[in-house]
């Protein structure tokens, strides 16, 4: 278990380095939440109860989806894990005696909270005092925070094990780039990164609720701004268990079977 | 404490000619050449011992090191090390050997060298008490002390090859495997390799297997050779096997891959 603590430690404390491209994040990430903010309103000037959520519950989740960004953004995967499949570097990996699962699991997980804690501060607390109805608003209740921080992790996780999935396919195929740009483009739907889910037509909306996708940012988001019902979010909870455990475990077979017939690239 | 016994290895190879058609053509029929990278592969090695790999390019000398240090699975044939089979029990043997890929990097590209030992540290579980008398220990033999502090992308070649091999001992393996060690360094820095790498084997008593172009490196460091062409053992032996006169290694050894005609 240490080895993967340490491993994670190391690749929080070089995520933490990268300072200029924190900053460029952070205000990618403030203008894009504006635009979105904008976006929305116009719609609910014309009819605001025709939403499924209302607008600052709307808000909070545009808000709080911009902070941690990086926990759950599927394209932001690791090239140079592609990269050590791809050229052979992965050789080394391979030389250690640690299983490949987990420490690029630790590592992935690593990142993205690095990432996350970098950039989400700035952002929670200028939304925080901007003007109504702008304005970030606190969660419901201290069970709901609470709930949240735990979904937020259930989330990340279940995000990082289904990357691990596009990782072990690059094992099987030359070029990662197809699976990923279809993982990605159906994950930034699926998940309710474009639109929170709730906007879709409700027969959709329960199908995709039931996806690995949906267990991703949407329950840790919806909880904050209070748009699930108490069933709801059990619910939610327990599918996000449930992809979790099934996404590692699915992951951990590929990932054994890759190991025995990797063929390492580039003499 | 090495054996290898009837080792084979194939790759299968994409080929197809020039040209768009022909891109388009594979895209429907692919045609796959069977390359054969070992072909009944056989030797051992005694504890202790020194050997230099040798052979053109492509003759199978990585995909040997690959096959012992367990990445690579063979198709056929047996393999012991210091009585584990490598690709049977992969966690369970890397724990035991080193390895320097000269052409690659183990060291984390961003942070300070010494971030990286320490995360080998807690990799192979290394205790506290071996781990600082063996950092000490290498940090003196191979003059590290001003690297350990800088991130490994700024280190030249030179410098990074030092440290690279200072990390693949810091768990104290019984074998090290070295592929191309020295390829792209300057004369000093060949030359601080090669030192180091002689007095490993004879303080510690490491078994050491290294694959080089570089004849100096074998006149320097090994008495036994063991020379690979087209995936075959062609000989193994001494360097006085090979060298017949007095002429140049390179020489020797350019005619005697001439002679074998594995060139290709």
């Amino acid at each position: 278990m240490k080895k993967y603590l340490s491993f994670f430690r190391l690749r929080f404390i070089m995520g933490l380095q990268y300072r200029a491209a924190a900053l460029a994040g952070i205000i990618t990430q403030f203008a894009w939440g504006f635009l979105e903010i904008m976006v929305f309103r116009a719609f609910y000037q014309t009819n605001p109860y025709d939403f499924p959520m209302d607008f600052s519950a709307a808000v909070s989740y545009i808000w709080m989806q911009q902070a941690f960004l990086a926990f759950f953004a599927t394209w932001q995967m690791e090239t140079e894990i592609f990269d050590s499949i791809r050229d052979g570097n992965i050789a080394y990996e391979l030389c250690r005696p640690i299983g490949i699962y987990h420490m690029w699991f630790s590592r992935n997980m690593a990142q993205r909270m690095s990432r996350g804690a970098l950039r989400c501060f700035p952002i929670l607390i200028v939304a925080v005092f901007l003007p109504r109805p702008f304005r970030l608003e606190p969660p419901a209740s201290f069970g709901h925070f609470v709930l949240f921080l735990v979904t937020l992790f259930l989330g990340l996780a279940v995000t990082v094990a289904s990357c691990m999935l596009v990782y072990a396919v690059t094992f099987f195929i030359i070029s990662p780039l197809g699976v990923r740009m279809v993982f990605t483009s159906a994950a930034d739907f699926l998940s309710g990164a474009v639109i929170p889910l709730p906007f879709l037509p409700a027969k959709i909306q329960y199908v995709i609720e039931l996806l690995p996708f949906a267990s991703m940012q949407n329950v840790p988001l919806r909880v904050y701004s209070g748009s699930m019902s108490m069933g709801e979010m059990e619910k939610a909870v327990f599918l996000q268990i449930f992809w979790l455990i099934f996404l590692v475990f699915l992951g951990q077979i590929l990932f054994k079977i890759a190991e025995r017939r990797v063929a390492v690239q580039g003499g | 404490m090495i054996t290898m016994e009837h080792v084979c290895k194939s790759y299968k190879i994409a080929k197809r000619n020039a040209g768009f058609g022909e891109a388009c053509k594979s895209l429907f029929h692919r045609k796959y050449e069977e390359i054969q990278a070992l072909n009944d592969v056989t030797f051992s090695i005694l504890e202790g011992e020194m050997v230099g790999y040798i052979g053109p390019n492509g003759a199978g000398k990585s995909s040997t090191i690959k096959i012992l240090s367990g990445i690579l699975t063979p198709d056929k044939g047996t393999v012991f090390v210091d009585g584990r089979i490598p690709y049977k029990n992969r966690i369970a043997h890397v724990r035991e050997i080193g390895v320097v890929f000269g052409q690659r990097s183990q060291l984390w590209w961003d942070v300070p060298v010494i971030d990286s030992f320490e995360l080998l540290k807690d990799i192979y579980s290394i205790p506290d008490s071996m781990y600082r008398t063996n950092l000490e220990e290498l940090t003196e033999r191979l003059q590290l002390q001003e690297l350990l502090r800088s991130p490994a992308r700024q280190l030249s070649l030179g410098q990074r090859m030092r440290c690279e091999i200072g990390a693949s001992l810091l768990h104290s393996p019984k074998i090290l495997f070295l592929d191309e060690p020295t390829i792209g360094l300057d004369a000093v820095s060949k030359l601080s390799v090669r030192d180091f790498i002689k007095q490993q084997n004879k303080l510690h008593k490491t078994t050491v297997i290294l694959t080089t172009h570089d004849m100096q490196d074998i006149e320097a460091l090994t008495r036994r050779i063991i020379h690979i062409g087209k995936g075959r053992i062609l000989m193994d032996g001494t360097l006085e096997d090979i060298r017949q006169g007095g002429e140049n290694m390179d020489e020797t050894i350019a005619e005697l891959y001439r002679s074998y005609d594995i060139y290709t």
